[in-house]
């Protein structure tokens, strides 16, 4: 099958639905209150690993801001932003985890979990609250504590959720050497 | 649970106008308040919201739900702003006036309480506007804006292919998780946070593996008729500006020419400073 | 006159396969032809689907080998796009064509794409929406459809490019048996009025043959192994050497000793025409034919009493619906989309709860029962089993449901073997579930519901989108796991299954139990038939020729040899 450009276009939006879904509707409440699980960010892993970095930028882009949207409260363009980039980091996997074309074992579990630390590091740690400053003049302390916890809460449930996912699709497409039948 | 734009229908020259043209006249708006922070201009904002929102016919009890949860997030972040930097307004105005000692470093201030109306302020300037395209814009209308105001076809064309396929996706998973709870698959709120991680991840397996499916077959239906066969495309929805509409995309510009000129010539920065 | 699809020589192999689908394909159309394309699944048809719409090897890479002109145009130098133009396509499934968020926005997607000016635009697809009856529905979206509805949408949005040729890929998958009906009626009157190509790719033969084809062309192994009219073909035995199923009338006529020979016109049962000795044949047949065992019943299951459910949006799915399932039945539940099976269904899981009436399991009020604990009971099966699995791996999925319950691993071993026994899975134990076919995947859903061993297991179209060999395969199976003691609830628009393997059918109209009845009796009365959608079996048709009056009967008595035939006995 050819990754021609449709299918990426395709894939934006069934990933951004996906993302929607997600995060709108499949809550699960964390240990601190008024916050929820974002199980979307392990579906995002899962794109950017599956289809590359431009993929799971505009995926994560347009999912965010539909959320954002359909709540009402106003674009958060700095978090949307934010969400964007962990797409887009996290899909510079692609190449090194290979899913569609190499067992998704240890090694490559491993190289997909550095990439997700480092995105979710970098979009919550630094692009989210540095944005909130430019933008919305928020006091440092608030936004980079915020952010730290949005990061590590997104890490761990990337780590369980994004694994997890990445293993089915990467088992879910035959490989070469197990179409073998007896 | 169909709508999530959450469009009502009615008749009124908000309605008429394109989805083009709000959505210039929502993201110059947008960009004139967030970047002032003078509370006469954000009041007026409010203001000349608060009447197009009369003239749309749009009423409070349409946008309630979403009203409530503005309100709440708008409250939980002034609060969490307070907690976390009590003198944040004198950081920014550069003066203090004590109005009332709390307790330890919380001592509430005039510059803080103003930094507070304008964060406030902020969001009823921005929130009805942001309401008032949610409300009036057909959904099937908003993938044409985007191309038009200039995001390339492909990409504006996957906004509205997702708000086609969420419905779908949504009442996927609402029915793998009913299976699966047939199964035994518990969701309760008893199970450690790993485990039920662990459990919702297996519920999603099923909907994510359907939904990658359906990319090939997707792209192949959209290549079939032609999709991306041109550089660019019309679009069935477009319509063209009226008097209205040019109104609209002016108006989004007199407030973003407000806001510069308030920051550039009359304030001297971002901040209205009464305490200097 | 110069053929418009033209095949000399062709083969094509897929890259990431090792020998190739297609050899040998020699194969002229001619315009206006309609040509209906039959073979069994993997026969190759959908690749030389793909190979003319030029998804293959645009999207699906691979190589052909000879040629393939499309209107004296070398494939191998048009694109996609330019293709399409000549070759409208109308997937088999209709959902994922539909990309539009409303009708008419669906149907100009081609002509966006196009830049067509607004106005244009407009008027061409109230025109085409005209020609296939969805005008009323314009401002329609897709979930406010019906299956019948979306097709015709997607017929639509090719029709409006004003293509040569109509490339239809199994039509008839998703379709209740009276919208099937109707869409075949459809194509056949675009075909006529219009001055179309039509080429139909359906395994369906009888369903097609309702209206007339120039040609039908027989796959089988990636080779076309016939090219005929339906009459000759109907009378020759590649149907079943294919496993592909003949109408039913004609397998009637050779039960009764008859040669099926062109001059009685075979094509269709109104065309058929029959001599008073083979009418005579067929009497007698009718006559010594063994009747059909009566039903076993055992202690009620499953009790309906009076179950009334309307949904919060203030839609009455069911109204007062009463029934029983005993132990060891196998029913059907049937009717079209919408008419309240998949509701009632819901009613029976626990997932949604009736306003009024009680639902009783073994005696027990059902409304006690958590959803976890009726899943003891009644086991539910989607449609689609890449909906149910969540699990890599076949041992983990089939024991999911013991393990959540947190029975020993020793218990859950066990009952996995068995299972996996009991659905000729064994040697798969220990492999992937991505590396099963549909069908294996679908025995994989079962065993999972098997392993909580309950007393009923439903089934939402256990064999929709499965040719004849796959269905008798999926079909066999649930016989024996009924034998072993499970009762079996089916919810199917097809109608065959019903006939074949179904002792009793549950007939739902607008929310409402129709009937309750066998097949036979069910689908020899026209006024149900028509009140349910369902289409009326053409052993009535023949019975009525031969001059049999009692049509049910002759129906039954057809089932019972053919299930006998079937078992080898």
């Amino acid at each position: 099958m050819k990754n021609t450009p449709v299918k990426s276009i395709v894939a934006i939006a069934i990933g951004a639905a996906l993302f929607f879904v997600l995060g709108r509707f499949v809550a699960i409440p964390s240990p601190v209150p008024n916050t929820n699980i974002s199980v979307q960010y392990g579906l995002l892993a899962l794109m950017g690993a599956a289809f590359g970095p431009f993929v799971a930028l505009v995926a994560g882009f347009i999912g965010h801001a539909l959320i954002d949207f359909s709540y009402g409260w106003g674009i958060w363009w700095s978090w949307v932003i934010a969400s964007a980039v962990f797409g887009f980091i996290v899909g510079v996997s692609k190449n090194h985890v290979k899913l569609a074309t190499e067992k998704f074992d240890r090694r490559k579990i491993v190289t997909f979990n550095v990439y997700q630390v480092i995105g979710h590091v970098l979009a919550w740690i630094v692009i989210a609250p540095v944005l909130d400053i430019v933008m919305y003049a928020e006091p440092w302390n608030k936004v980079f504590l915020q952010g730290a916890v949005a990061a590590i809460a997104n890490i761990v449930t990337t780590a369980i959720v994004g694994t997890i996912l990445c293993a089915a699709y990467s088992a879910a497409k035959p490989k070469k050497d197990s179409l073998e039948k007896k | 649970m169909m709508n999530i734009f959450n469009y009502i229908e009615r008749k009124s020259p908000v309605h008429a106008m394109t989805g083009a043209s709000k959505l210039v006249c929502l993201l110059l708006w947008s960009f004139g308040a967030m970047s002032s922070f003078d509370p006469r201009y954000l009041f007026a904002l409010f203001v000349i919201a608060v009447i197009l929102f009369r003239i749309s016919k749009i009423r409070v009890a349409d946008i309630r739900f979403m009203l409530w949860f503005t309100l709440a997030f708008c409250i939980l972040n002034n609060v969490l702003i307070f907690l976390f930097s009590p003198q944040h307004g004198t950081e920014i105005y550069g003066t203090y006036h004590e109005i009332v000692h709390i307790a330890g470093r919380y001592t509430l201030t005039w510059e803080q309480l103003l930094y507070h109306l304008n964060v406030f302020l902020k969001y009823l300037a921005t929130i009805p506007i942001v309401l008032l395209f949610v409300t009036t814009t057909e959904p099937s209308e908003f993938a044409s804006s985007l191309n038009r105001i200039g995001v390339n076809y492909k990409i504006a064309y996957s906004v509205s292919l997702a708000l086609r396929y969420i419905p779908d996706i949504q009442r996927e998973y609402h029915d793998i998780t009913l299976s699966l709870q047939a199964r035994g698959v518990e969701m309760s709120k008893k199970a450690s946070l790993g485990s039920r991680l662990k459990t919702t991840s297996g519920t999603l397996v099923p909907l994510i593996l359907s939904s990658m499916d359906r990319i090939e077959v997707i792209s192949n239906a959209m290549e079939l008729r032609s999709f991306g066969k041109n550089k660019k495309r019309t679009w069935y929805r477009d319509r063209k500006f009226t008097a209205w509409d040019f109104g609209a995309m002016l108006l989004g510009l007199a407030v973003l020419l407000v806001s510069i000129w308030l920051t550039s010539f009359v304030n001297g920065g971002r901040y209205y400073n009464p305490f200097v | 006159m110069e053929p418009i699809i033209s095949f000399k020589n062709f083969g094509f192999k897929y890259t990431v396969q090792k020998e190739p689908t297609l050899y040998d394909i020699d194969l002229d159309i001619y315009p206006g032809q309609k040509v209906l394309i039959a073979g069994p699944s993997g026969c190759g048809k959908s690749t030389l689907a793909s190979c003319l719409n030029g998804l293959a090897p645009f999207s699906y890479e691979g190589e052909y080998t000879g040629s393939l002109k499309v209107k004296g145009v070398e494939a191998r130098d048009s694109g996609i796009f330019a293709r399409s133009k000549v070759i409208g396509t109308v997937l088999q499934d209709s959902d994922a064509q539909f990309v539009g968020l409303s009708v008419a926005e669906d149907i100009a997607f081609a002509l966006e794409n196009d830049e067509v000016p607004v106005d244009e635009m407009k008027q061409r697809v109230q025109d085409v929406a005209e020609l296939v009856d969805v005008s009323g529905h314009l401002e329609h979206a897709p979930y406010e459809l019906s299956g019948g509805q979306k097709q015709r949408v997607s017929l639509a949005g090719v029709l409006v490019d004003d293509v040569d040729v109509l490339l239809f890929d199994e039509p008839l998958a998703n379709l209740d048996p009276a919208t099937g009906q109707s869409a075949i009626e459809l194509i056949d009157r675009i075909w006529k009025d219009n001055n179309k190509t039509v080429i139909i790719i359906e395994h369906r033969l009888e369903d097609v043959l309702h209206c007339d084809v120039d040609r039908v062309i027989l796959m089988d192994e990636g080779r076309i192994i016939a090219d005929a009219t339906p009459e000759e073909l109907l009378c020759s035995d590649l149907l079943q050497k294919t496993g592909i199923r003949e109408p039913l009338y004609i397998t009637a006529l050779k039960y009764a000793g008859l040669t099926v020979s062109p001059d009685m016109h075979p094509a269709h049962i109104e065309t058929l025409t029959l001599t008073e000795a083979q009418k005579e044949k067929v009497c007698e047949w009718f006559d010594r034919a063994a009747r059909p065992e009566k039903p076993k019943t055992g202690d009620p299951l499953l009790e309906a009493d009076g179950v009334t459910f309307t949904y919060s949006g203030g839609h009455k799915a069911l109204e007062d619906i009463s029934f029983t399932i005993r132990k060891g039945e196998m029913t059907a539940i049937a009717g079209r989309n919408g008419a309240g099976k998949s509701t009632m269904c819901k009613l029976i899981c626990g997932f949604e709860t009736q306003q009024e009436g009680k639902i009783l399991l073994k005696g027990e009020n059902a409304a006690d029962l958590s959803i976890k604990e009726r899943g003891e009971h009644v086991g539910y099966v989607m449609q689609n089993p890449n909906q149910m699995i969540s699990k890599v791996f076949i041992k983990d999925e089939v024991g999911l449901g013991l393990s959540l319950r947190g029975r020993p691993q020793e218990e859950i071993d066990e009952a996995v073997d068995a299972a996996l026994a009991t659905c000729s899975l064994s040697p798969f134990v220990d492999w992937p579930i991505s590396a099963l076919s549909y069908g294996q995947k679908k025995r994989v859903t079962i065993a999972s519901i098997l392993t909580l061993k309950p007393d009923m297991i439903m089934l939402d179209e256990p064999t929709a989108g499965q040719d004849f060999r796959r269905y008798t395969e999926i079909m066999e199976f649930l016989e024996q796991v009924n034998r072993s003691g499970v009762t079996v609830l089916l919810i199917t628009h097809d109608m065959h299954l019903m006939l074949e393997y179904c002792d009793r059918a549950l007939v739902f109209s607008d929310g409402r139990l129709l009937a309750d009845d066998t097949p036979a009796a069910v689908l020899s009365d026209p006024d149900l038939i028509r009140a349910a959608s369902l289409k009326k079996t053409s052993l009535y048709d023949l019975a009525g020729l031969c001059g049999i009056s009692d049509a049910k009967e002759f129906t039954a008595r057809f089932i019972e040899c053919d299930r006998k035939a079937r078992r080898g006995l």
